[in-house]
């Protein structure tokens, strides 16, 4: 088929896609493409066609293609992906509570649940953000550019913004001041990150709950009175340990770049 | 420059040293890590992929020293980890655009870029399909895809071939010769046979210390019939560690 190589102007025809070649041609050329490379060589792009696809191709740059799937990583650039099913148990969890206190089930003298509760829960929703037990994909995510205090401060965002409405309204609903379990929840929360820098996060969330529950609830349940840490005359030292944890966070930014801190 | 540049790099895990004063050099091409279980493979690899950071020594990825600031080296970073975790409610296609966008892919150029990932791995009919509801081998394809949805100039591989039955092996290889020729990939494999097949170099560690480093030819000509293995790299790569484990046999 390489005996007769198409002449320049019915190639240029051919590629400029003109309808008045005859048949038997057309057939003759295509044919002779296929096994010659250097006449699909000579198919050179016909100005015109450049000239439109030069104009098209920023627009279809700009045009959005599956809008519907850019959803999806637009919620999980917050949301870990991991931690929904959490999330979904602190709010029940949060409900729970206000339904025990409103039943009239209270720890010791007038202790409501919805205190015992509050800094536990964040650190919770923390530990499935960023924790190794409870993150499946945190070995690839911590490899990516994206790793880092940036992307561990916006899921922490994300866990807050659904646990801090939730205690509010059970707040509102039981009557605890919002003094009481704001401080201690956001020291916690930043507690788990800082601590999590040194010894992981996943077991970071373990100490502090533990500690949480021998230093506060058992002794609250256990002598029927109200620790002193749950008093509001407490919140300058929670505030302290809040500014304190941040301090460390800030100093060991680096830390949620690498693996360690997802132990 | 080369791609990767580790001296001495020393990686403490617990009582020992699982990478132990390593030094290696890797430019373009397929390299193959071999080496016997606990020889330090994963940690080598997982400090290669930035995420892992060494006790000691000192490692250049692309030029940059991998210490401080990761972000720009991590972008032209591909990473498949030994156990590739996932998320089972993700459709395949939404799983590597989330990984594209935690790579920092612009968004305008992740729909196509996740396309012609799936594309390589052969599952773009399957990318509208859950994640739990594949087999081993497909999940270890989407982990193909991810590492390299970013065309990555560093490609790190952490036993791919796990799980791919022997045609999905055989395409897999065609796939990292294609990779190799503009960047620099490491396949972490226990199959001498894969090394063989696929990569342009060898590099042997046993112990956290590098063994050998040279071509799959090369290590072929260090084992003699007495050694134990089926082809001449088998019994090139039995030769190698045998004389230098205290250990028995396996």
């Amino acid at each position: 088929m390489t005996a007769h190589h198409p002449s320049e102007q019915l190639l240029h025809r051919y590629s400029r896609g003109d309808d008045d070649i005859p048949a038997d041609q057309l057939w003759g050329v295509e044919s002779h493409l296929e096994s010659c490379a250097p006449c699909r060589g000579r198919l050179a792009p016909d100005p015109t066609a450049q000239a439109v696809w030069t104009n098209l191709e920023p627009l279809l740059d700009r045009t959005p293609q599956m809008s519907r799937a850019r959803a999806r990583w637009r919620v999980h650039g917050w949301v870990s992906p991991a931690a929904g099913p959490w999330l979904a148990m602190i709010l029940l969890v949060t409900a729970a509570a206000v339904a025990l206190d409103r039943v009239g089930f209270v720890v010791g003298e007038r202790v409501s649940l919805v205190v015992l509760i509050a800094p536990a829960l964040p650190v919770l929703g923390v530990a499935a953000s960023w924790g190794r037990s409870l993150d499946p994909a945190h070995e690839v995510t911590a490899a990516t550019p994206r790793a880092g205090l940036p992307l561990v401060l916006r899921r922490t965002v994300a866990v807050l913004a659904v646990v801090v409405p939730g205690l509010a309204a059970a707040g509102v609903l039981t009557g605890v001041g919002f003094v009481r379990w704001l401080l201690p929840c956001l020291a916690f929360t930043v507690g788990t990150l800082a601590l999590g820098t040194l010894i992981g996060v996943t077991r970071a969330a373990v100490v502090l709950i533990a500690a949480w529950a021998l230093v506060i609830v058992a002794p609250t349940i256990a002598f029927s009175r109200m620790a002193v840490a749950l008093d509001p005359a407490a919140a300058p030292v929670w505030a302290g340990l809040l500014v304190a944890g941040l301090a460390v966070l800030a100093a060991r930014r680096m830390a949620f770049a690498r693996l360690e801190v997802n132990r | 420059m080369q791609a990767i540049e580790a001296d001495s790099l020393v990686v403490r895990l617990g009582k020992r040293n699982a990478v132990n004063g390593l030094s290696l050099r890797l430019g373009h091409g397929v390299h193959g890590l071999l080496g016997p279980n606990g020889a330090g493979k994963t940690t080598l690899i997982r400090t290669l992929a930035t995420v892992q950071s060494p006790t000691a020594g000192t490692l250049s990825l692309l030029g940059t020293p991998a210490n401080g600031r990761l972000k720009a080296v991590r972008r032209k970073l591909g990473y498949l980890p030994q156990h590739f975790g996932y998320y089972k409610r993700f459709k395949v296609r939404e799983f590597v655009e989330y990984l594209a966008w935690l790579k920092e892919m612009p968004s305008a150029r992740i729909p196509g870029a996740v396309h012609t990932a799936l594309e390589r791995v052969g599952l773009t009919d399957r990318a509208e399909d859950r994640m739990k509801s594949l087999s081993g081998g497909m999940v270890r394809r989407v982990g193909i895809a991810q590492a390299i949805v970013n065309d990555p100039e560093v490609l790190l591989l952490d036993e791919p071939t796990v799980g791919l039955d022997p045609a999905q092996r055989l395409r897999f290889r065609e796939l990292v010769a294609e990779l190799g020729r503009d960047s620099c990939v490491l396949i972490s494999t226990h199959l001498v046979e894969d090394v063989a097949a696929a990569c342009t170099d060898v590099v042997l560690v046993n112990e956290g210390s590098l063994m050998f480093q040279g071509t799959p030819a090369d290590l072929a000509t260090a084992g003699t019939a007495q050694h134990v293995g089926d082809s001449p790299i088998e019994r090139g790569y039995s030769a190698l560690i045998s004389a230098n484990s205290a250990g028995g046999a396996w």
